[in-house]
């Protein structure tokens, strides 16, 4: 099989501009013949089901939860990069482009990260006129702020809630097209499989959260806006409930999955305090413009920090990177913690902890501006470790947080099956092996307001679609298969919770494919999981009845398909014999300890194929040309 | 710490429900109360019995999806805090801790602690947004809008629609999640073209939903983790009278209610 990403020819400048004049249209009076579906409310699926809905197609949007508005995206706090240059410090289209290539360590495609950048601006104004409340200076003009991995203030926020924010316009856009009739909301359902009929995606089976019923639609196109598959690691900072069904099961129709092993490590979350921790909290990475971190220069030093002297500290990444301090990327700023807390210079009960220390800038700035800026973070912080940030520098440790890979997908975000669309985090296309700080909200609003409603309508109007209904084979197979799997999990009977499992698989993957991997440590962690894996399907229990509501039984059928994904995952990592951005191999480091990079052989996207439940699945390579930003060593110093 | 958890526990709007009694020997004072009921639930699963249903996702109090009546308060004792945000350190040992669902009528029960809020995205729908298709947006700074006009919008905005409000007030009513929506927008300069017109919609739409009305006590604001201001029901009420004097002819039909009022 060979890939082939359709990236416009010519200048990168023109070559979205290109795209679309090259596009088929759909008639407008023909678009309400159309039926789309869009599985996701988040700032993707939720900005796309609204631009498709305004255009006069007719849509389907489902998400799991009882209201679009409660997707993950709504906790995203630090904000969101566009290249206005308000800021008047050397900013552009072509700089956002290349920090963003260079931050995901040259594993993105070019193609696709400039149009990222270009609809950045695009993006602003679009939420500005929705009614975003984005922070403003006293003349009335738009505020910015400093970001990981960037020397330039090109960051766009609402306090430390921009994707709430963002993801509140998106979704008032979508309940106006639900009141316009163009958008049906199907909430409180669960995507279980794609249909494909014929090579090409032509619907989903569906599974009701409150009654258990199982319903088939049938579409045109269909949309992925899932999400991204962190929560295989069980302690994260995302939902609960997000989770990776709906994109496995169409790779186990046949669509690509790329650069599994590209999961991003957010520096600063709240460390673990105990065994019953179900998730992880994330203090938003613009605490780093104003806080210092820092570690004791003694090993073991248990003193409490305000009785630590200044010349006792470490402020390690000042001192390792003197031009970004403590704005190198994130990945760099996670491994550089993880390292000084293995080497006994943590801090906290656990030691697993940094300081992330505000007393310079309050003395600077004063408490009031500091307030100003993280209120809702201090508040946060302290209502959940009791202490006072304001008077005690925070303590963090680094989390998973975000995936860069996903489904493959095209310059035109259609992924291997025709007519099966991927967007936002669900798909693997922008950030490389590292992605930048406010960033994503970036891309998920990009993908869904600006460039999806393009191309369907280029899919829409190139291809013919044969009549599908129920009866199909290929509908009733999918039907079959999931009812089957549901009763199976009902069945087990067995001793172990959902949630053991589950916590014991994300033990595994961090330990063995956290921030550090090694050769050897993914071989184990791959034989393990299938332990796991074998044992989880004789052994599992679950609670109830399928007719109901029954989070244990949801929870089991998502932990079901981390298994699988858990191993793919750990393939590609062993696989991909160098260190690049979030995946870091300790076989492959500079002598002073950074990401080496092997150009020569990995610099391609690894696409993996789904070839069966026993059989090892298949690597194609989509090969990454750069003609704008020459590879490079990273460097932040 | 030993506690012990009070629990509603119901199957189903159709079947009556009753407390029912769990007492626990290991509660860390640093867990959330959300997950306080995640080791119940673990605990419930492996002796057969059926886990409590409650609803959470984000556990970050910014999703809205979690939420349930502790000791008598929505949301729990804490100020400004979601039942995800709650830990168990605000709580003595052998306290008895009483769970209950949202009671609304426009919040019908789903199951245990699980309540339908299918009536809030209504007031939504009916006119909680700025009219602007992808696409007509005009420049960022082409729309200047003044700080404090930017923060009190914020402020607003901030609502994650819980429902804690609907569920503190003794008459059930959304208005302070219907009159955050109406000044979070009509705050802001982009807002004002349907400024009227929005005020008659939702208005329209929460009067036809089962939700009681208002009559100024401010349990909602007190219960509120966001501490959305009782102000945004005063900016409801001006903009729904002065759009209903100037716009008489033009009142709005509401969609089918989530429930048919009794």
């Amino acid at each position: 099989m060979t890939l082939d990403a359709r990236i416009p020819s010519g200048p990168i400048q023109e070559a979205w501009d290109k795209a679309c004049f090259d596009m088929k249209l759909v008639n407008p009076s023909n678009k309400r013949k159309h039926n789309i579906i869009v599985v996701g409310s988040g700032l993707a699926g939720g900005s796309a089901a609204a631009s498709l809905g305004e255009l006069g197609y007719n849509v389907k949007c489902f998400c799991f939860q009882d209201t679009p508005r409660r997707a993950h995206s709504i906790a995203a706090q630090g904000g969101i990069n566009a290249a206005k240059n308000y800021a008047n410090d050397s900013d552009s289209i072509f700089r956002l482009f290349y920090d963003t290539i260079k931050g995901g360590d040259f594993r993105a495609r070019e193609g696709n990260v400039y149009r990222l950048a270009q609809n950045s601006n695009k993006i602003i104004d679009q939420c500005i006129a929705q009614g975003v409340p984005f922070a403003r200076e006293y003349s009335g003009s738009l505020s910015n702020r400093t970001f990981g991995g960037a020397q330039v203030s090109r960051t766009f926020y609402a306090r430390g809630q921009t994707g709430q924010q963002l993801l509140l316009g998106a979704y008032q856009a979508l309940e106006r097209q639900i009141h316009a009739g163009s958008v049906t909301m199907i909430p409180r359902t669960e995507m279980q499989d794609l249909i494909v009929v014929d090579g090409q995606a032509r619907g989903i089976v569906a599974r009701n959260l409150l009654t258990g019923e199982f319903s088939v639609h049938i579409a045109d196109a269909v949309i992925l806006a899932s999400g991204g598959y962190a929560n295989v690691y069980y302690l994260t900072t995302n939902a609960k409930g997000s989770n990776a069904t709906a994109i496995w099961r169409a790779y186990k129709r046949g669509a690509l999955f790329a650069n599994p092993c590209f999961t991003q490590i957010h520096p600063t979350c709240i460390p673990v305090s105990g065994e019953y921790q179900s998730k992880l909290t994330l203090m938003s990475e613009s605490l780093r413009n104003d806080g210092r971190i820092w570690v004791p220069k003694k090993k073991g030093d248990k003193r409490p920090p305000n009785e630590i002297p200044e010349d006792e500290r470490d402020y390690y990444l000042e001192r390792r990177y003197p031009s970004f301090g403590n704005l190198v990327p994130r990945d760099v700023a996670s491994r550089n913690a993880k390292a000084l807390c293995d080497e006994g210079y943590g801090v906290g009960k656990s030691g697993l902890g940094v300081y992330l220390d505000f007393s310079e800038s309050i003395a600077r700035l004063g408490e009031k501006t500091i307030r100003e800026r993280y209120g809702n973070l201090f508040d946060m912080y302290q209502r959940i470790t009791d202490e006072n940030p304001y008077k005690v520098p925070m303590r963090i440790y680094p989390a998973i947080h975000y995936v860069m890979g996903g489904l493959w997908v095209d310059y035109q975000l259609q992924s291997t099956i025709p007519g099966l669309f991927v967007l936002g985090e669900a798909n693997f296309s922008d950030h490389g092996a590292n992605r930048l700080g406010a960033s994503a909200l970036m891309q998920g609003l990009s993908d869904g307001y600006f460039i999806i409603p393009n191309t369907v309508g280029n899919y829409l109007a190139t291809n013919k679609f044969p009549k599908v209904d129920e009866s199909n084979p290929a509908v009733q197979e999918a039907l079959t298969s999931v009812k089957t799997k549901i009763e199976k999990l009902l069945s087990i009977k067995g001793k172990r919770t959902v949630d053991s499992f589950h916590r014991e698989l994300g033990k595994i993957l961090w330990d063995y494919c956290g921030m550090a991997r090694t050769a050897q440590g993914l071989e184990l962690a791959i034989g393990k999981i299938r332990a796991l894996r074998e044992e989880y399907w004789r052994n599992v229990t679950v609670a109830g009845s399928s007719n109901d509501l029954n989070e244990s039984l949801e929870k089991a059928s998502r932990v079901a398909d981390y298994f699988e994904l858990a191993e793919l995952l750990c393939i590609d990592a062993r696989d991909r014999n160098e260190s690049c951005g979030g995946h870091f191999r300790e076989e492959y480091q500079t002598a002073d300890g950074e990401a080496q990079r092997d150009d020569e052989h990995y610099s391609y996207v690894a696409a993996w194929g789904y070839k069966g439940p026993d059989a090892a699945p298949e690597l194609t390579k989509e090969p990454l040309e750069f003609h704008y930003v020459h590879p490079s060593q990273r460097s932040y110093k | 710490m030993k506690l012990t958890l009070k629990i509603w526990r119901q199957k189903s709007s159709n079947e009556k429900g009753a407390f029912v009694s769990y007492p626990m020997d290991n509660v860390d004072p640093e867990m959330s109360m959300l997950e306080c009921l995640d080791v119940l639930n673990e605990t419930l699963i492996l002796s057969g019995e059926i886990p409590v249903a409650f609803e959470h996702d984000c556990r970050e109090g910014i999703c809205g999806s979690c939420g349930f009546v502790i000791n008598g308060v929505a949301h729990g004792p804490e100020r400004g805090t979601t039942a995800c945000q709650l830990t168990m350190r605000h709580f003595k040992d052998g306290d008895e801790v009483t769970i209950e669902p949202w009671r609304a009528e426009a919040f019908p029960l789903i199951k245990d602690l699980v309540v339908n809020r299918r009536a809030l995205d209504h007031i939504i729908e009916a006119g909680g947004y700025i009219s602007v298709s992808t696409g007509q947006a005009p420049g960022g700074n082409d729309i200047l809008v003044g700080k404090e006009s930017a923060e009190e919008s914020m402020d607003a905005a901030a609502c994650i629609g819980c429902g804690a409000c609907v569920a503190a007030c003794p008459n059930a009513s959304a208005a302070l999640f219907t009159g955050a929506k109406i000044t979070h927008l009509g705050t802001l300069p982009q807002g004002e073209p349907e400024r009227e017109r929005r005020a008659l919609s939702m208005v329209a739409q929460m009067n036809a939903e089962a939700f009681g009305n208002c009559t100024s006590i401010g349990e909602c604001t007190g219960a509120c983790p966001k501490e959305i201001p009782l102000d945004v029901i005063a900016n409801m009420n001006r903009d729904y009278i002065c759009a209903s004097f100037k716009r008489r002819e033009e009142l709005p039909t509401p969609v089918a209610p989530a429930v048919q009022r009794a």
